[in-house]
Parts: C-alpha cells; sequence; structure tokens
C-alpha cells in the first residue's frame, strides 16, 4: 500500500519522538549500577544455590516472581545466557528486539530482556557491571579452535548438550546475551574488549516475568584473551522476589517497556 | 539498469512491495539484490539445503569478522561455523545484522498497540518457511541488506534513514547449496524503508565458466 504523504510525515514525527525519549529520557531515569556489596539476599528467600564450574552449564527453571542471581566470583567469568518460555518454548530469547526495542545495545540496571512476541523474559533489577554483550554472543567449537589452537568446551555446544536434556535441538537456539561481558564498539564499528569492566563478585539479578527455562554457560567469551584454564566459576542463587509492582523500576522504565510488561501480564490475567 | 560488464541472469525477478521470495542458490551463484527506487530494507536468511537446522547466524557472523556491519568481503556464517556465502559487491555500503526483523508484536511494543494490526517482515518469514517444512522456530536473528543501523560508542542503537540510492545493489554467492529466503520489509514505522515500502528486483547469476 502506497503511503500517503501525510502518513509518511506522521510516522516519521512520532519516530522522532520515540527515538528521543528511547535515547535521551529513558537513559536519564535509570540508577546507578548496584553496590557490589548492595541487594542482599534475605535467607528464607532463598530456592537454591548452585556453583557451575569453567567451561560448563546450568538449566534453570523460574517460575514468573522468582530471579537468578548470577554471579561472577573470580572477575575471569563470563555466562552466556538463553531461555524459552515453558509453556511454549516456540517463544524465546530475541536479543535483536532487545536492542531494537530499547533503543539500546546496552545492558543495565532498570532494562529487561525480550522475547520474540514482545513480552518480557527477564528483568535486570540488579546489576553490578553494566557490561554486558548482546551483539557478538558466545564461544563455539570454531573460535575455541581459532584461539586456542585445540579444541574445548564452548557455549556453543553447552547450549546443545542442554537444549537436548529438555527435549529442545539446535532450531530451538537463538542468538544468546552474555553477562560479565564488556564488549565496545569503536567509531568504524570494531568490536573490542574492555577488561576494566571486570571485577570479583559482579552479579546481576534477572527476574522471570514468565515461567521460564534458561540455560547458562560458564565460558570465556570469544573476545576475552583468558585462558579458558584461567576462567572461574560461577554462582547462581534462585530467589523469591515476587511479582513486579505497579511503581516497578523495569517496568517505567519507558513506555515501551511498560507495554511489554503489560502484554505479559495478559498471560497470567 | 544495464552493465555490459556482467552477464545475463539466470533468472530475474521482481518482488513486490512488502512480499517475500526464496530461492535455492547453488554453490558460486551470485544472487543480486537491486534496492530499485532506493531506502527499501531486504530481510534475509538463508539455511543449508542438505540440513535445513544449519542457518545463518548473526552473531557467528559478526564475531568472525569482529565488526558489527555486513559490507563487502563479509562472510555470511552458519550456526555450525561454515561459511554460507559471501557479499561479493556492494554499492550501497551500509547493511546491518543485529536489528532482526520487524513482527507484529514487536511494533505493537514499539509504537503502540494499534500497529500490530499492520503486516510485517515475520508473517513474511513463516508463509515462505512453510514452504519447506520450517516453522518460526527456525527464524533467527536475520541480514537487513540497504538498512542503515548506526550503534555508537555508548550503545544508542537506531534504525535511521538508508544511504541507499535507486538502482544500488548487494551481490551475494553461495558456498554450499543455499535456500536465501527475503522478506521485502513492510515496515512503516520507521525510516528503514523512508515510511513508504517499495519494489526491489533480484537476479541469479551462475558462476563465469
Amino acid at each position: 500500500m502506497v503511503q500517503t504523504r501525510e502518513n509518511i510525515e506522521t510516522h516519521r514525527r512520532r519516530y522522532e519522538e520515540l527515538r528521543a525519549a528511547g535515547q535521551e529520557l529513558t537513559p536519564k531515569g535509570l540508577p546507578e549500577p548496584t553496590a557490589l556489596d548492595g541487594a542482599p539476599i534475605a535467607p528464607d528467600a532463598v530456592i537454591h544455590r548452585e556453583q557451575v564450574p569453567p567451561g560448563w552449564y546450568a538449566t534453570v527453571r523460574l517460575h514468573r516472581g522468582e530471579a537468578l542471581r548470577i554471579i561472577d566470583e573470580t572477575g575471569r567469568s563470563s555466562i552466556s545466557l538463553i531461555g524459552w518460555r515453558q509453556e511454549d518454548t516456540s517463544e524465546r530469547i530475541n536479543c535483536a528486539d532487545t536492542v531494537k526495542v530499547q533503543w539500546s545495545a546496552a545492558l543495565s540496571k532498570g532494562r529487561v530482556i525480550l522475547t520474540d512476541m514482545g513480552r518480557v523474559l527477564l528483568s535486570l533489577i540488579e546489576d553490578t557491571s553494566g557490561a554486558h554483550d548482546l551483539l557478538v554472543g558466545g564461544s563455539t567449537p570454531a573460535s575455541v579452535f581459532a584461539a586456542f589452537g585445540s579444541a574445548g568446551r564452548n557455549t556453543q555446544d553447552n547450549f546443545l548438550a542442554a537444549a537436548g536434556k529438555v527435549g529442545l535441538d539446535v532450531r530451538d537456539i537463538p542468538p544468546c546475551v552474555t553477562f560479565f561481558a564488556p564488549v565496545l564498539l569503536d567509531a568504524k564499528g570494531d568490536f573490542l574488549w574492555n577488561p576494566d569492566r571486570k571485577r570479583p563478585g559482579d552479579f546481576v539479578d534477572l527476574r522471570a516475568e514468565m515461567n521460564l527455562i534458561l540455560i547458562a554457560s560458564n565460558c570465556p567469551h570469544p573476545l576475552d584473551p583468558v585462558r579458558p584454564a584461567a576462567s572461574g566459576s560461577i554462582a547462581l542463587i534462585t530467589h523469591k522476589v515476587g511479582s513486579p509492582p505497579q511503581e516497578d523500576l523495569c517496568r517505567n522504565a519507558s513506555p515501551e517497556a511498560t507495554r511489554a510488561f503489560t502484554f505479559t501480564e495478559r498471560l497470567f490475567a | 539498469m544495464t552493465d555490459p560488464e556482467i552477464s545475463e541472469p539466470a533468472y530475474a525477478c521482481d518482488i513486490p512491495a512488502e512480499r517475500p521470495w526464496s530461492s535455492v542458490l547453488k554453490p558460486g551463484q551470485t544472487l543480486r539484490i537491486i534496492d530499485s527506487e532506493g531506502n527499501q530494507a531486504v530481510d534475509a536468511l538463508l539455511y543449508a539445503v542438505g540440513d535445513l537446522s544449519e542457518r545463518y547466524s548473526s552473531q557467528d557472523t559478526l564475531r568472525v569478522q569482529g565488526s558489527a556491519y555486513v559490507g563487502l568481503g563479509t562472510k555470511l556464517m552458519s550456526n555450525k561455523g561454515r561459511v554460507m556465502a559471501r557479499i561479493t559487491a556492494d554499492t550501497c555500503g551500509q547493511h546491518d545484522t543485529s536489528a532482526g526483523c520487524c513482527s507484529c508484536e514487536s511494533n505493537a511494543v514499539r509504537f503502540g498497540e494499534a500497529t500490530k494490526y499492520q503486516h510485517a517482515c515475520r508473517e513474511n518469514f513463516i508463509l515462505e518457511l512453510s514452504k519447506y517444512g520450517l516453522t518460526k522456530r527456525d527464524i533467527v536473528s536475520n541480514l537487513n541488506f540497504f538498512m542503515n543501523v548506526p550503534i555508537d560508542p555508548a550503545g544508542n542503537f537506531t534504525v535511521v534513514d538508508g544511504i541507499s540510492a535507486p538502482g544500488n545493489h548487494v551481490d551475494v554467492t553461495a558456498d554450499m547449496d543455499v535456500l536465501f529466503v527475503i522478506s521485502n520489509c513492510p515496515q512503516v514505522n520507521n525510516p528503514c524503508n523512508g515510511f513508504n515500502p517499495t519494489p526491489i528486483r533480484v537476479e541469479i547469476r551462475d558462476p563465469p565458466a
């Protein structure tokens, strides 16, 4: 359908208003990072705690209102994550929509990770780091061989193995987010690694906004020069946080986030 | 537009605005995508013909080339670490592979619920992929030819006006038997199509004898 000049002007005006809000107003409203000794978890809120050694993965099932804390204990790990909605695994993490809808490739406290169905998968309710990667993805057999000259454990194989144990396969594996992976872009678009943004004890709290199956892979990010043998274990703590209140930080970070929460809650109405 | 330097195409097709298209490319064949009227985003996915679970991977492609944009020389990588195709000519110079495709559902989040009932690339992909037994599960983060999405060092990620002029083209040469699927993007809510979707043309050429 050919668009009229009036339609084009109306759509352009709305787009520019949304862009200005998304890139100028929204970032000003985002909170400071969580302090390294901040956001303690009450002992009676803890559901489960697990250590994942370097190179390995864990599968985590979360119900809506539960959260996953991921802790980079040594400051030498990165954790690649994918996830699906439990009741319909064709709905899953969508990194492209996550960056496009929020007008930013930078994840930090107050942001959300979206599914491909316009709903919220996870909310970043706590984050000490703010240095995460949505663009480059995790390690693969080829990236490990190219970096180290020999085969080794990697995120792609971890995702395949973990997916296989929940009845899913390679067709279900989408692009991933990697936490504690300070990937920068220079002006030309080349990727750089910023080791200064990694600290022992960095953590994120990811609140499930629907019932989820998550896979977390503890393998060095392909841009990280760390040798696999030098990377460390991570801690995963599932805990109860409750459903987001109306005044929730992530829900109100932007009009887009508010709509995504509204659409998500219709699943549970 | 005729170019005396190149051979006649073995196949050519004008794809109307907002429509999908697909074809199998043989190794060495080159698909030319022509932005006939300019500033038109072309969403694309690739699958290996012998094993459709092997498909284009945006993250593998960016990791292998070490930079965020697709252009001349970019190797289009599969989720199994193989080169599926390469960009062998490019008169535009700006293509994306991080922004994904538009969908009714993401439009509703981005632009308000009224835009949910507008045609979108994912509708095209689902219908076109169904011809090959593929489903929504098989849709991964795609290529966006002629789509201008600068990412600044602070992370700002913006679909901006395209720089593609009428007749600009990109050539994709297959390294393997590849199913190439296109959605001629119907989006009217952002500048990727100048807010006004237009036709494109595709041509397939055999390798030089």
